[in-house]
């Protein structure tokens, strides 16, 4: 009847994962219960959980990626502890448990933080900076939402309901075959995996389709934000790369529920097929993840520096060149699989030329705040920490692109120290950037700077601290996921990475509390003008929050920094915008179909994690019947009036100008 | 858009926001597509992540063709006057496919359902033959745990099998969709996606047909 599943498949006599899943459980409880008991389901569940809303899904893919990073981070607290104290001692963690979490901690942290944070900020802001009403397919947006949640669930579920992975980030055979990893662990990871990879999946079909053909009138090409851009980039990778992953996993999965042979160690399997298959998508991954992240530092570098992106067509070139060479790189994560010298020579030299446009970037950054009137506000501080920290993690990973050095320092924690040198340094800080410079936009209110200046300075140093010695180690020898060490003389460098991973605890700490502040303080960090920062694209040039159809009249673009144009225009001829003759505005209907189908699909996962086959059968026939369902609504949209739009932006004109009268001029 | 229309909306000359009427292809300057252009090249995107899905079975294939660990191997096993029945029920089942869209085309209602019906019936051949064949093969004792090779030849051609399969439940939904619904615009959208499917299938099995079953017989 259930499989697998029984009672012994709690982990009763496990106290850490028992506690820590207790208190998630507690916590989502009493939201729950908070949200019940005061009367905001309803508005919840139509507002928020049914919204197809751009803006709205933006908001909770942030939201999912924010509460995941703490659950993450704690991974890697526990870890770096446990390196600390287990240095020619046991440790407090038995091998299998730190097993678990080294890769909880990695998927986790790629999965459901890098990446749901990036695609909602660019949920956010991508629509509002082509000027435009919405994405392409809403209803799918909420779907990929949905599925994305749905993995992080399972990811969650397995700290109670069995066991999670104990291969590293990465499956590899024959390890993760189940001859070696009999358990479920493996088959949460895969799952939850699948799962999320097909929302990931159509999120990229519909940002690249978003950007490609819904933009304002006059957005050519060449006139798109930087953010855009490497959006589409993104996109493009998402949707070459993630098949990839997807048909990698479901080999492996064949492996492990069927029987079949690609990756075994016996009857032919080829374990270097998976090493080069996966990585042919994990490469990309990484370029997926930093460069939204390039966009984010583009346009705050360009706002707070009071200028235009210095060398915007270099830019455009070197972002579209990475996404082109990042596909022809991926042999460098395993040089040391013998492929011989001439194909290592030939990957090595492409690691190294991928440098080229990135250097170009920077340079691009350097001359953009060159001679601007700079302003040190949070995200601005998060973007130069970027440049300096990114230049060192780049140089290393020159370092790891020649192979005779890579023989040297593959699997050490040189590495370790590198990716995190470029996933916090670059990807991370650009998440916090724009999660800082946007949060105005989508909530009408800043984030307090004082606290978010200090939660740049927590991570940068608690970056520093811990991750440089691990770079040491690494040239001293140290392998990576070592759950106790034996070599006494290292103790110095790991307590002080350990000092580092407080220091960083520190930093979300700050973050935690610049968010209570800030929703506390939110009238005094009010902004009414819809353009707090005296930005140059187009999000800025609608209401803080937007309304749900973003523009009441779709802006024309003259040019590069849309906004800016404008209100230049404006200024030189002392007028305003004369008001536009408002048409009734047709927005797209809330739906479950995300919500329902992630239920199902959640369903779908453990279901088939247990061998419960009867609800894996009934969850796809469920998640079927939500289609035919969402397909056969006869309304697909609603009508806002003529008048009601002209409401809400007369109002909000009206609050603009009064702002701007009391402002003392810019 | 017309010039009445453009004249009717002076403010909003691109009449965004209904935009199931925008004839604009989206390619900047005039604004944002319509809808029936949104989807369909929606739906290209798709299909291209598709065949990337493919082109990994494929290499994987490449890879481990010959790897049969002492049991059966490819030219012991294909017999080309299946795969040629196989063939042409799946190009009948697009001939016919193609029809249907010409007749949703021409709101020809009784039309769309006969060949809609048509396609089906060639499709689900193509699906019965490949399951005999799958059959067959592991009455010979070349199930697809018996070597990688067998592995990769079940997951690639499974693969399109499950493709195709879903394609006809795709198909039974939106034959009972547009009878009881008619040919409204978003229907004749889905029924546009679902003949980019059912060609881009065949598209992925002239590949399977070359690189599995010609190479394999190839002396």
């Amino acid at each position: 009847m259930f499989g697998k599943l029984t009672w012994s498949a709690i982990p009763w006599e496990e106290p850490i994962p028992l506690a820590a899943a207790a208190v998630v459980g507690v916590a989502l409880l009493a939201v729950l219960v908070w949200v019940v008991a005061t009367g905001r389901l309803p508005y919840v569940w139509r507002e928020w959980v049914t919204s197809v809303d751009h803006k709205r899904i933006g908001v909770m893919y942030c939201l999912l990626a924010l509460v995941m990073l703490i659950r993450g981070f704690i991974d890697a607290i526990m870890m770096r502890t446990q390196q600390a104290v287990a240095i020619g001692a046991a440790g407090y963690l038995p091998p299998d448990h730190y097993d678990q979490i080294f890769s909880a901690h990695g998927t986790i942290m790629i999965f459901f933080v890098a990446m749901p944070f990036l695609i909602g900020l660019m949920n956010v802001v991508v629509p509002l900076q082509l000027g435009v009403r919405d994405v392409a397919f809403p209803t799918f947006n909420s779907v990929s939402f949905w599925l994305t949640a749905a993995g992080a669930l399972l990811v969650n579920l397995s700290l109670v309901i069995g066991e999670f992975a104990r291969t590293g980030w990465l499956p590899f055979p024959p390890l993760s075959e189940l001859a070696y990893s009999p358990g479920v662990g493996v088959d949460y990871y895969l799952w939850a995996l699948q799962i999320s990879g097909v929302g990931t999946l159509i999120t990229g079909i519909n940002f690249v389709t978003t950007i490609l053909k819904l933009r304002a009138p006059g957005m050519t090409y060449l006139r798109m934000p930087m953010f855009c851009w490497t959006s589409l980039a993104s996109s493009l990778l998402i949707v070459a790369a993630f098949p990839v992953l997807t048909a990698t996993l479901a080999m492996l999965l064949l492996d492990r529920y069927l029987g079949f042979h690609f990756f075994t160690d016996e009857a032919g399997g080829s374990v270097m097929m998976f090493m080069n298959l996966i990585w042919a998508w994990g490469h990309p991954e990484v370029y997926i993840l930093v460069l939204p992240a390039f966009g984010i530092y583009s346009e705050v570098v360009s706002t707070f520096s009071g200028k235009p992106l210095f060398g915007y067509r270099s830019m455009v070139a070197a972002t579209m060149a990475i996404c082109v060479i990042s596909f022809m790189v991926w042999l460098h994560h395993f040089f040391t699989m013998g492929a011989g010298a001439d194909v290592n020579a030939i990957f090595g030299i492409a690691s190294m030329i991928i440098a080229i446009p990135t250097g170009v970037k920077i340079f691009n950054w350097l001359f953009t705040m060159y001679g601007g009137s700079l302003r040190f506000t949070t995200p601005m501080l998060f973007a130069i920490g970027f440049m300096i920290t990114f230049v060192i993690g780049g140089m290393t990973g020159v370092l790891l692109a020649i192979p005779p050095a890579d023989f040297v320092l593959h699997n050490s924690v040189f590495l370790v120290a590198h990716f995190h040198n470029v996933i916090i340094g670059g990807v991370l800080f650009g998440a916090f950037a724009g999660y800082n410079y946007w949060f105005p936009k989508a909530f009408g209110f800043r984030l307090e700077e004082g606290w978010g200046k200090a939660s740049f300075w927590c991570w940068l140093i608690g970056f520093y601290l811990a991750f440089m010695p691990l770079y040491a180690l690494g040239l001293r020898g140290m392998t990576r996921r070592l759950q106790h060490i034996d070599r006494a003389d290292w103790a110095p460098w790991l307590y002080v990475a350990e000092a580092g991973a407080i220091v960083i605890m520190a930093g979300i700490a700050c973050q935690v509390v610049q968010l209570v502040v800030s929703i506390r303080r939110r009238a005094a960090l009010c902004d009414v003008t819809g353009d707090p920062w005296d930005g140059r694209s187009l999000e800025w040039a609608t209401a803080s929050p937007p309304p749900a159809f973003n523009f009441a009249a779709l802006p024309d673009v003259h040019g590069l920094d849309a906004y800016w144009n404008i209100k230049a225009g404006a200024r030189q001829q002392a007028v305003q915008q004369p008001e536009p003759r408002y048409q009734p505005i047709e927005t797209p209907r809330s739906s479950a179909t995300g919500f329902v189908t992630a239920f199902f699909a959640t369903f779908f996962g453990f279901a088939l994690i247990w061998h419960i086959w009867w609800l894996a059968a009934l969850s796809a026939l469920g998640a079927f019947a939500t289609f035919v369902v969402f397909a056969w609504r006869d309304r697909t949209w609603d009508e806002i009036s003529a008048e009601e739009v002209a409401r809400i932006d007369r109002a909000h004109q009206a609050a603009r100008q009064r702002s701007l009268a009391e402002a003392p001029a810019r | 858009m017309t010039v009445a229309e453009r004249a009717a909306f002076p403010d909003d000359p691109h009449h965004v926001g209904h935009g199931a009427q925008a004839e604009a292809p989206g390619h900047g300057a005039g604004g944002p597509a319509g809808k029936r252009i949104v989807v369909g090249y929606g739906f290209w995107i798709f299909l291209l992540s598709d065949f990337v899905l493919f082109s990994c079975f494929f290499a994987a294939y490449a890879v481990l063709r010959n790897a049969s660990a002492g049991g059966p191997t490819e030219s012991r096993l294909f017999d080309l006057t299946t795969v040629a029945a196989e063939t042409a029920c799946l190009l009948i089942s697009s001939f016919f496919g193609g029809l249907a869209s010409l007749a949703a085309g021409a709101r020809q209602m009784l039309w769309f359902q006969a060949m809609m019906g048509v396609t089906f019936l060639f499709g689900a051949g193509f699906v019965a033959l490949e399951a005999s064949e799958f059959a067959r093969f592991i009455g010979l004792g070349a199930a697809p745990q018996r070597s990688a090779f067998l592995s990769a030849f079940f997951s690639l051609v499974g693969c399109h099998g499950i493709h195709v399969s879903c394609g006809l439940l795709w198909l039974l939904t939106m034959m009972a969709q547009v009878l009881a619904k008619g040919f409204r615009p978003d229907i004749l959208r889905r029924i546009l996606c679902f003949t980019l499917f059912w060609h881009a299938l065949d598209i992925v099995w002239v590949g399977i047909f070359t690189v599995v079953y010609l190479t394999g017989v190839a002396p």
